[in-house]
């Protein structure tokens, strides 16, 4: 057998800053945070010397070697336990998993062990749990989840879910600074999507978890959604701008602790709200946030919260069934015309 | 290495004499002593924790390790300060050897505010970093993941200890037990797994757990050795120990003992046992208890009876001022229950708990 590799591939390290997709930002987030705590490393299924199944990880093995950047058996239950036993010796593990699908594998740690550790007994656990999230690509029911859901009832697990490359740089790096366990879920439709690609600022900075964005200022009616359901929302926004309808978009960024501020701010401004997730929508993240807006926005509202959401299925593999599974522009845009009539 | 080392394995005892426990060994007297300290205290703790129990003291269940103390304190004890456990509920005597006070085992199952985990779980499910202690959750087999990334951990950080996970016939049917060993031969990382084979797993027999004869045939299948050891020899549970921390502290990677012993009691103290075979227990209580075996061995070798009556005496006496302490502690106060979800300094104010916010 060859020990040569069949292709010698080095990659450049990333520029600080500059033109960046998604991807790029992830990356360049990551190994910037590598060479600031020698604490950090990456451990995952094909995250060395193939650089991950979408590259994310791509070069760092290069700069960081073998001891830092973990190719492990096809394991996640071994990959979360592990990165819970390293970060109880004070190390930051950035653990990835190929498709966030897999995150099923690794439930039992994740919920039982790296969630209830600082509760039980003080022993925070500086952990990533990150991966590709989200459907809209083809690729079926084993490739295309929103996992959310699974894990917001879960106490003792941050989730954040970025939809530009600027925010997706700044809260991997806050995700890896953070003492608690962070689920980090990114978008593979958004990865390498040109209309995302921005110049990022050659400082080091973090986006805080915790806090939501405004995408889009309106004062009819507010979206309030995360992940490539921003786009999503500004589209429709665009169109329905054009019929009179000034739209504010709330991009939640991180979904547990949800920024319970910024979504009454706006609802409370806007007095009519839509949320609008990826996952299905029985049980999703949007009946939660529909019952905030119930409960602490009721006097403010002048029409119904809309949910739209995908629909109560797997995620079908054919186009024309994906598209029909999906939210599209057209049912926000339709969503927010009955609502603003309301 | 043999692929299964039975060298101290269990051994039948000459025609009428009673067992006792393995002469090769490089134990001091005075370890030996310390040893049978250990074993005494496991025992008495548990026996206390039982008559606590029922003063319905102790909140939850008791979960006790009769007939097998001697694999858990056997095992630790070849163990040097900086190396690390994960137990599971069964190896209280490990938990102790690792320098875990009475007092906090007595407060955590009252579920007092004085328990290290203030209440908040039960029994040995908490953890000390500073003594090489990492409790156990429910779930078995999830600690032997963490216990690969504990050794992971150190080996960045260039601190060359081993880890003991201890498993039992039961865990060792589970994916995290598989995933977690897998990792760890193939990492080659210094992880023993100490399976106690003491034939049941709550009510199922090992014979419906698994299809091996020994839970020892389990290692070829990550390439890694094993040994199989009279779980209720405490000597010999010593020296396999140490024999396996040799090679894994070397650098050869993991290594599984199976400790062949017996569990007498039920699952818990609620455990009737309808499902053991009728005379098995008390055969196993009068012909292979740790303590009388391991007794026998001292009295023979020159220890005198009111030595160990000293040594069981002070137990006693720990046993009985750590008891007071730990019934001196209050509850906890309600509210606690909202704290230490996440590192509070850092918790959006708008997601605190309502207590939290001022």
């Amino acid at each position: 057998m060859s020990t040569t590799l069949k292709k010698e591939h080095k990659s450049a390290r990333p520029e600080r800053g500059g033109q960046a997709t998604m991807v790029e930002a992830i990356r360049q987030g990551i190994w910037e945070e590598m060479e600031r705590d020698p604490t950090v490393f990456v451990i995952g299924e094909d995250v060395g010397a193939y650089g991950g199944a979408f590259k994310v990880t791509d070069g760092l093995i290069d700069q960081f070697g073998k001891e830092r950047v973990i190719d492990t058996p096809i394991s996640e239950g071994a990959i979360v336990g592990a990165a819970c036993g390293a970060a109880l010796m004070g190390m930051r593990p950035v653990a990835e998993f190929q498709f966030i699908d897999f995150i099923s594998a690794g439930f039992d740690l994740l919920t039982n062990y790296a969630a209830k550790c600082r509760y039980r007994w003080g022993a925070g656990l500086p952990t990533v749990f990150r991966g590709p999230c989200g459907s809209g690509v083809r690729s079926g029911p084993f490739h295309s989840l929103n996992a959310e859901a699974f894990f917001l009832n879960t106490a003792g697990l941050k989730i954040v879910e970025p939809s530009t490359a600027y925010d997706a740089k700044g809260l991997i790096k806050a995700a890896i600074r953070d003492p608690d366990p962070v689920l980090y879920f990114e978008h593979k439709k958004l990865y390498r999507l040109p209309r995302l690609r921005e110049e990022l600022p050659p400082d080091d900075y973090i986006v805080e978890i915790g806090k939501a964005r405004v995408a889009r200022t309106g004062r009819d009616l507010s979206i309030i959604t995360f992940g490539a359901m921003v786009l999503t929302a500004l589209d429709a926004a665009e169109e329905l701008e054009r019929e009179g309808l000034d739209v504010e978009v709330i991009d939640l960024r991180t979904l547990a602790p949800l920024d319970k501020t910024a979504i009454l701010a706006s609802v409370k401004k806007t007095s009519k709200a839509i949320v609008l997730h990826e996952a299905s929508r029985t049980g999703g993240i949007g009946g939660e946030i529909a019952a905030l807006l119930a409960e602490e926005a009721f006097e403010w509202l002048d029409a119904p919260v809309v949910r739209i959401a995908s629909i109560d299925t797997p995620v079908p593999y054919s186009p024309p069934l994906e598209d029909y599974y999906l939210p599209q522009t057209k049912d926000v845009v339709d969503g927010a015309r009955k609502l603003a009539a309301y | 290495m043999d692929q299964i080392n039975t060298k101290y394995g269990p051994r039948k005892a000459p025609e009428g004499q009673p067992l006792t426990c393995t002469t090769e060994t490089t134990l001091k007297p005075e370890q030996l002593l310390e040893l049978y300290r250990y074993l005494k205290l496991t025992r008495l703790v548990e026996e206390r924790l039982v008559n606590l129990y029922r003063q319905t003291k102790v909140v939850g269940g008791v979960f006790r390790s009769l007939g097998q103390e001697a694999t858990a304190v056997g095992s630790a004890y070849a163990l040097q300060p900086e190396d690390f456990i994960t137990p599971l509920i069964r190896d209280l005597g490990a938990v102790l050897v690792k320098g875990i006070r009475p007092r906090e085992i007595f407060a955590q199952y009252m579920a007092k505010a004085w328990g290290p985990s203030g209440g908040r779980d039960l029994n040995i499910h908490f953890g000390d970093m500073q003594k090489g202690f990492i409790g156990p959750i429910s779930h078995l087999g999830d600690m032997i993941p963490v216990m690969t990334g504990i050794l992971l951990g150190a080996r960045f950080q260039k601190k060359n200890f081993v880890g003991i996970a201890y498993i039992g016939d039961g865990g060792m049917s589970t994916g995290a037990f598989h995933e977690g060993l897998n990792f760890a031969a193939v990492q080659r990382l210094p992880l023993i797994v100490v399976a106690e084979h003491n034939h049941y797993a709550y009510s199922t027999p090992t014979s419906l757990q698994t299809a091996v004869k020994d839970l020892a045939e389990k290692a070829a299948g990550y390439g890694i050795p094993a040994h199989i050891v009279d779980g209720n020899d405490v000597i010999a549970c010593y020296e396999v120990t140490k024999l396996a921390a040799d090679y894994a502290r070397r650098g050869n990677g993991a290594v599984l003992i199976e400790a062949k012993t017996y569990r007498r009691k039920g699952h818990a103290e609620h455990d009737d046992q309808r499902y053991v075979g009728a005379g098995e227990i008390e055969w196993w209580e009068q012909n292979n208890d740790p303590v009388d075996r391991f007794e026998k061995y001292l009295l023979e070798s020159g220890v005198t009876q009111p030595q160990l009556d000293t040594i069981t005496a002070d137990v006693v006496r720990e046993i009985d001022e750590d008891c007071a302490w730990a019934e001196s502690s209050p509850m906890p106060e309600p509210e606690q229950a909202a704290y230490n979800v996440f590192d509070n300094s850092i918790v959006s104010p708008s997601f605190r708990p309502k207590v939290l916010e001022s």
